[in-house]
């Protein structure tokens, strides 16, 4: 059992906070993702964010940082790229998905030495979240608020009708591109609790159970924080529980939570 | 007179295809022009010109004498049913204010209370008011046809365009759906587009047939030789019992 004194430990801090600040740029940003279909195009960008890690172990950088400046990089493209692929969407996906995993594998195999934390990449563990990191992901989720609570109305029309956002002026080109720069911006903060083999899991399942029991965006995306929350501290409690890896353990959890909320959901399906 | 829609010799291709080939057409102020054609035969593509969303290879466009872009603000757009996703968190009342986004300025694009009113008498004056908090996916097909009507017009535009707008409800819901138009031609220009002739309702005055050449005598009749010219093939003229004259005497066939 987990007792009172568990919390005094920097590192169970550390893992609370990560969990809270995952959940706040999931909750918002997987609302986005699950409403507007970009679940695959976030699955193939979160994928490709290996090619970043590295990339970064390659030529010395903070394997984080690399993630971050490919994956932004990365999501650019395909927004540049989706207009021209039209009904190869799904091709072009799949293409950056493989490819950025193959940069990663290649920039590993070419790094002096050993990779010791790569499993950490891959499969997340918020145990081993360090203080460092936690500033890093409190900026980034401090951004994505900001973007957010600027943009809501253009954001909530351009996910909505992105062919009538247009006709009513909007930058929709601008804005669909910011919204898969944020996608990256979140699966970046994700890394390091989840992994990135299973970030796009935390990124759509909260945002997925929210949308049942939800009438507007702005509910669907409290609720969904709200969720994220239960599934990766609840998640943490059990693996800490069952001594069982945390990142696997929070993705079963939130899997399970969704499964269960389908026969309550107002609407069906995700 | 200055046309509300003025289009002039537009072109347009695609994987080369000739969709539309020198299309010409006015409508006028107060005009309710439908425009009727096949499948494939460049309707969508006409309105998506006019409305600015695909630039045209040759030819112009001008609604009230500016480009389309500009011309956006003049117009409110009912587009081709369920091109969104129905089950979108959003609530008829959000739905409806959004057709006030080009009335909004500055980054925040935040609504004013002018705006707010503008939804609350649409949404009252379509017959929603009682629905405003529900869901889209809570209607039935011609609740939401409506809602999707009450966001064209809460911007009061001054040409009201529609594509396709009684493909997914039953004809009943159809009728109604246009006593709601022949309303609003007293203070409007209307724009429709249908591939089903039989929905020209009575109140249309001007009729073309569009299948990439447009043919049109400008007045309200389909006659036969324009369907043949643009389906290529004899139609049966079934008017679907509708109480008026879609297909008159048309003494004689005409040069096209």
């Amino acid at each position: 059992m987990i007792g009172p004194g568990i919390l005094e430990y920097e590192f169970f801090q550390n893992a609370i906070l990560a969990g809270l600040l995952a959940s706040l740029s999931c909750g918002i940003i997987g609302s986005y993702v699950v409403v507007k279909r970009m679940v695959s195009i976030s699955g193939g960008i979160s994928h490709a964010a290996f090619g970043g890690v590295g990339l970064g172990y390659l030529f010395g950088v903070d394997p984080l940082a690399g993630a971050f400046g490919f994956t932004t990089a990365v999501a650019l493209g395909i927004g540049v790229l989706k207009e021209k692929a039209g009904q190869n969407l799904d091709t072009l996906v799949a293409a950056v998905w493989a490819a950025g995993m193959a940069v990663g594998i290649i920039c590993i195999s070419l790094a002096p030495g050993y990779a010791p934390d790569l499993f950490s990449y891959l499969f997340g563990n918020i145990l081993l979240v360090p203080r460092s990191d936690i500033v890093m992901m409190g900026v980034l989720c401090g951004v994505v608020l900001g973007v957010v609570a600027v943009l809501y109305t253009q954001l909530q029309a351009v996910t909505f009708d992105e062919e009538y956002a247009r006709v009513m002026n909007l930058p929709v080109t601008w804005l669909s591109l910011l919204l898969l720069v944020l996608v990256a911006i979140t699966v970046v903060m994700l890394i390091r609790v989840v992994g990135i083999i299973l970030v796009i899991a935390l990124l759509t399942l909260p945002a997925a159970t929210a949308r049942g029991f939800s009438k507007t965006l702005f509910s669907m995306m409290a609720l969904s924080v709200c969720l994220g929350l239960v599934f990766s501290l609840g998640g943490l409690w059990l693996s800490y529980l069952l001594d069982i890896p945390s990142g696997a353990t929070i993705i079963l959890f939130a899997t399970a939570g969704y499964v269960i909320s389908l026969p309550f959901s107002r609407i069906g399906g995700g | 007179m200055i046309p509300a829609i003025e289009v002039k010799d537009v072109s347009f291709g695609q994987n080369g295809n000739l969709i539309l080939d020198r299309v010409s057409l006015s409508v006028m102020e107060g005009d309710m022009y439908a425009l009727i054609g096949p499948n494939g035969g460049g309707k969508t593509t006409l309105l998506k010109i006019i409305l600015g969303l695909v630039p045209a290879r040759a030819g112009s466009v001008t609604v009230y004498g500016q480009s389309p872009r500009q011309g956006r603000e003049l117009v409110g757009y009912v587009p081709q049913f369920r091109t969104f996703d129905f089950r979108y968190p959003i609530t008829v009342r959000e739905m409806v204010l959004s057709g006030r986004l080009s009335h909004t300025r500055g980054v925040l694009r935040r609504y004013r209370e002018e705006d707010h009113a503008a939804t609350r008498e649409v949404l009252e004056r379509l017959d929603l008011a009682g629905l405003s908090d529900r869901t889209l996916s809570h209607l039935s097909g011609g609740e939401q046809q409506r809602a999707i009507l009450a966001r064209a017009l809460v911007g009061n535009p001054r040409v009201l365009i529609l594509d396709e707008p009684t493909v997914y409800i039953d004809t009943p819901t159809a009728f109604e759906f246009f006593d709601i138009l022949k309303d609003l031609k007293r203070s409007m220009t209307i724009l429709l587009v249908s591939h089903d002739i039989g929905v020209i309702s009575r109140h249309v005055t001007k009729v073309a047939c569009l299948n990439h050449t447009l043919h049109t005598h400008n007045t309200p009749e389909i006659t036969e030789d324009m369907i043949a010219a643009t389906y290529h093939c004899p139609v049966d003229l079934i008017a679907h019992g509708l109480p008026h004259r879609v297909f008159g005497d048309h003494g004689g066939r005409e040069g096209k």
